[in-house]
């Protein structure tokens, strides 16, 4: 058993749901008790969905435990088949399931005798995998149903360069900018998009996958074992570089040239390098940004990243290589994908944290004690607590990242965005400190919080505390009585404050 | 048709309904009862529904946690005894609370983990009392989770020899159910006019408080949904139970206080010209809902309660969906709908127990009502649909209860007609694509 108060990832059957309902006419039917089914509202809340959620439940109750499931899930297969008739029907497990070992996967086939839509069993142990993982699987498991050897016999590339977009899906992180955001950006390239996946994608269209060229997997955490599945069965190849930020967006441009220009398909080599530069110098603003004297106050300032394996990487590199940053602190909670995380941000930043304890989180910020944060909404709160600015970079968050405006992350538009978010994050501490060193609307005498260190400050030397800025106060009085306890010291005197100053710069240098 | 012939029917449906988990009842009860700890032992798929059931609360380091079940657990490969001590003693010394309650889930359930045999042997190691209450998804609904909680709680209260046998009978009243504070302080307020002994209520703010019982205690509760504390507090402790409306509108609460006084043998002066006060004061929302139509889709228990007041209100109730109903504790709550709708004159509304969502939405879309009392997983889509709803866990978390609470309600219930009014003049009404009509019928 494990105390745990905060997830930055749910269940493994959330992932599943988030893929099936993002496809077009499928239903997923969950194996679980009563009110398991908030993800019904986590759509229709988060996602403001327009639409019903397709999700129901074959619900589990006392009877089922001493009768089984098996009629229950029969009947509401049918039912399901017969009320909306969906493409597929994907029969859901959840914790229950997983204790109560039953044999679902003959439950399925027998309904699918029965039934003219396709019944499907999730392969997801909720003890095994989490959210993420179950997402990579469900939708790798969709795909190998409706497109492998079996159903479908002939295959005829596009005659133009075209690339399956895989990896947008119902609850993610600005997913609908990006994909639009990638849209365009392909278009500009003169790439057509086979098939966009999961969301909106029909049957029909999955069994066309493998018309595209080749597969683009934007994000780390949707989509690579789909992309793999198809690579060996299917024989197309993947880019799966994360067009986040100005260097691997041009990145990612140039691995879709080579993967274009190696293809058997192509019959005009492409070149895309005055493309990447023109975008990165006058269409994005963020290069720019970089050279202006805005972001150069912000050098060496220090920041903490944390957030899923996608986001938090790229972040990072962003910040340390495209904005001069210096980030003490990177991490994830993406524990299952640790080893590619920590190659990734390698040399990007001081410190490497993977863990999903919030705790461990939190005491990290308090002791870097960052300018400013970017993490998820649960990293907003402790700033908001430490009085640390923070930019929302990743899931999970709130209703208010689901954006009614356009904000991609990804692709040339994302990368302005992303520098709004950084410079705004950064300001807010800045304007903070401006106002209080000017006296600001804090006019009346601050009185520093109260240390439990029994060391107490004398009329000067608080006088002198309560000129420093509000957000660096509190780290200069722990410093301080730490100096002096050190010393043995019990009252500090303007002279400790000011010793203890020189000290701590005499350890820095 | 004359009405006050017809009896109440009641349906039952195949129970494919949206509702919280019962073990969202942490979320209030923890704020309720302030020294109290909860810890739900649960796996993920329980702690991702609190946390985001429970919204921005969770980062104010509420009096909750999960004692998540890890595989080990389920295999039984790790010992129940020494994880859950383990557990417990950290949040005894990180915590200091005054009880823990254990809060049993479907998965607890099915591996048949003895919780109740646990607590009294760690209760006595680390020297805190620890309630155990099974508010799972297998057997209740949404606020019955109080109700499995409240009822391990009035197991606790102690049943003390009446103080003053001489004097024969000395009747006092406990009451029942977890409302804020200040509307709990209302409720007290009204009845202490009529001299009516109250010796307590439960739960208390604090643990420490709980009232004692005498063998002539009576009980009576202030929510629909807790019939199995009554029952607990009738058989476990030989309480009697003043079978009372519920005091939600302002002839709920003037039922209910009449029904107390009546145990009481006393004559409640006022009390009627009161209730006529407050339905004066009521006049502008009952002029905005006065002939409208309204279907409870059902999740929470309180819908029978809503139903009656505002069918005297004056409008047309078409369908009570209602998770659960006890007929036995509901009684008085059920024969004042009655009477209600005889003194309106409009028929019984068709009251539905374990709805189905889907076969609900096709009754929606036939009586199309003005408002739609519904879960959150439905509002937005049927809102999009060109209907009005008010979503049903508001009513969870306003404050309800007693007279001047009634304008609250009314004012909850208006809502979306006095928001969509502007709405439908601009023609933005029906906001899915006209290919899409036939998803209305899909769930
Ligand atoms: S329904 Fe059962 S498994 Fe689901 S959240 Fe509730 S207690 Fe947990």
């Amino acid at each position: 058993m494990k105390l745990a108060y905060w997830m930055y990832m749910g269940p493994a059957h959330i992932g599943t749901l988030r893929i099936v309902s993002s496809f077009k006419n499928m239903h997923a039917l969950m194996h679980a008790p009563l009110g398991d089914d908030y993800f019904n509202v986590m759509n229709s809340m988060l996602e403001r969905e327009r639409d019903f959620t397709p999700v129901t439940t074959s619900v589990v109750n006392r009877h089922v435990l001493a009768q089984g499931s098996q009629d229950r899930v029969l009947n509401n297969i049918r039912r399901k088949d017969r009320e909306e008739n969906p493409d597929l029907i994907v029969v859901t497990p959840t914790c229950t399931s997983s204790i109560l070992q039953e044999d679902l996967k003959n439950f399925i086939e027998r309904a699918s005798i029965s039934t003219s839509s396709n019944v499907l069993l999730a392969d997801v142990n909720h003890y095994r995998i989490n959210e993420f993982q179950a997402v990579d699987k469900t939708l790798q498991q969709i795909v190998e149903y409706f497109c492998n050897s079996e159903t479908i016999i002939d295959v005829q590339k596009t005659e133009q360069p075209s690339i399956n977009l895989i990896g947008f899906v119902a609850l993610g992180f600005h997913s609908t900018h990006d994909y639009q955001e990638l849209q365009r950006l392909l278009k500009a390239l003169n790439i057509q998009i086979n098939v966009i996946l999961p969301e909106k994608c029909t049957v029909e269209q999955l069994k066309t996958l493998p018309k595209a060229w080749f597969n683009i997997v934007p994000y780390r955490e949707v989509g690579l074992m789909t992309a793999k599945y198809l690579e060996k069965n299917w024989g197309m190849p993947y880019v799966s570089t994360i067009p986040l930020g100005l260097v691997e967006t041009g990145k990612w441009v140039k691995n879709i040239e080579s993967v274009l220009n190696d293809s058997p398909f192509c019959k005009e080599k492409v070149n895309f390098t005055s493309f990447v530069q023109k975008q990165t110098f006058f269409i994005s603003q963020a290069a720019w940004f970089s050279r202006s004297i805005d972001c150069q106050n912000l050098t060496g300032k220090r920041a903490v990243v944390f957030g899923d394996a996608t986001h938090a990487s790229t972040i990072t590199k962003v910040l340390a290589r495209e904005m001069g940053i210096f980030v003490a602190c990177a991490g994830t909670y993406c524990i299952h994908d640790n080893l590619w995380f920590t190659e990734q941000i390698q040399g990007f930043c001081d410190e490497i944290i993977i863990t999903n304890d919030h705790a461990q989180i939190c005491e990290m910020i308090e002791r870097i004690d960052p300018t400013a944060i970017f993490g998820t909404q649960m990293e907003r709160h402790v700033g908001k607590r430490l009085n640390i600015p923070c930019g929302v970079i990743s899931s999970p968050v709130h209703i208010q990242n689901f954006s009614l405006g356009y904000r991609p992350f990804l692709g040339y538009e994302g990368t302005n965005q992303i520098a709004d978010i950084v410079y705004n994050s950064f300001t807010l501490g800045m304007e903070d400190h401006l106002l209080e060193i000017f006296g600001g609307h804090d006019t009346k005498m601050t009185l520093t919080s109260q240390s439990n260190t029994g060391i107490s400050w004398d009329s000067e030397s608080q006088e002198e505390l309560n000129h420093i800025p509000g957000f660096v106060r509190k780290k200069v009085q722990t410093n301080t009585e730490r100096y002096a306890k050190a010393l043995g010291l019990n009252i500090i005197t303007l002279e400790t404050f000011y010793s203890a100053k020189e000290d701590l710069e005499a350890q820095r240098s | 048709m004359n009405s006050s012939k017809t009896s109440i029917q009641f349906e039952c449906e195949t129970g494919n309904y949206h509702t919280f988990c019962p073990i969202s009842c942490v979320s209030w009860l923890y704020q309720k009862i302030e020294d109290s700890f909860f810890l739900v032992i649960g796996t993920k798929t329980c702690g991702y529904f609190l946390q985001n059931a429970l919204g921005v609360m969770i980062f104010a380091e509420p009096r909750y946690a999960m004692a998540e079940l890890e595989e080990g657990d389920i295999s039984a490969q790790f010992n129940d005894y020494n994880e859950l001590k383990r557990l417990c003693h950290q949040i005894k010394k990180t915590r200091n609370p005054s009880v823990i309650f254990w809060i049993g889930t479907c998965t607890t359930e099915i591996i048949k983990m003895d919780l109740e045999g646990l607590a009294p042997k760690i209760e006595a190691e680390i020297k805190c009392p620890i309630i155990v209450a099974r508010a799972n998804g297998l057997d209740y609904a949404f606020t019955q989770g109080e109700d499995t909680v409240l009822a391990a709680l009035a197991q606790r209260c102690n049943v003390v020899p009446t103080k003053e046998e001489i004097s024969g009978i000395n009747p006092n009243l406990i009451l029942f159910g977890s409302l804020p504070t200040n509307v709990s302080k209302m409720l007290t307020y009204e009845l202490t006019k009529y001299e009516i002994p109250i010796q307590g209520w439960i739960p208390t703010a604090t643990y420490r408080d709980l009232p004692d019982l005498t063998d002539q205690t009576l009980i009576c509760g202030v929510n629909p949904f807790l019939n199995r504390t009554a029952t607990t507090l009738m058989r476990r402790k030989g309480c009697k139970l003043i079978s009372a409306p519920f005091p939600i509108g302002p002839d709920g609460t003037r039922g209910w206080i009449e029904a107390i006084c009546e145990a009481f043998n006393i004559v409640p002066k006022g009390l009627v010209e009161r209730e006529k006060q407050i339905w004066k004061s009521l006049a502008p929302y009952l002029a905005l809902l006065k002939g409208k139509s309204i279907f409870f889709m059902g999740d929470n228990l309180l819908e029978i309660s809503l139903a009656r007041f505002l069918t005297r209100c004056g409008m047309l109730v078409i369908e009570i969906g209602i998770p659960y109903i006890d007929k036995k504790y509901q009684a008085a709550e059920l024969k004042l709908l009655k009477q209600t709708c005889d003194f309106m004159s409009v028929p019984i509304p068709r009251i539905v127990e374990k709805p189905d969502n889907f076969h609900q939405i096709q009754r929606l879309n036939e009586s199309k009502p003005d408002i739609t009392i519904t879960g959150m997983a439905l509002a937005n889509p049927l809102e999009a649909r060109g209907l009005n709803t008010k979503w049903s866990v508001e009513f969870t978390f306003s404050q309800i209860h007693g007279f001047s609470n009634a304008r609250d309600i009314l004012e909850l219930v208006s809502r979306p007609l006095r928001r969509n009014e502007n709405l439908t003049q601009l023609g933005w009404f029906k906001l899915v694509k006209d290919q899409n009509d036939q998803t209305v019928a899909k769930v």
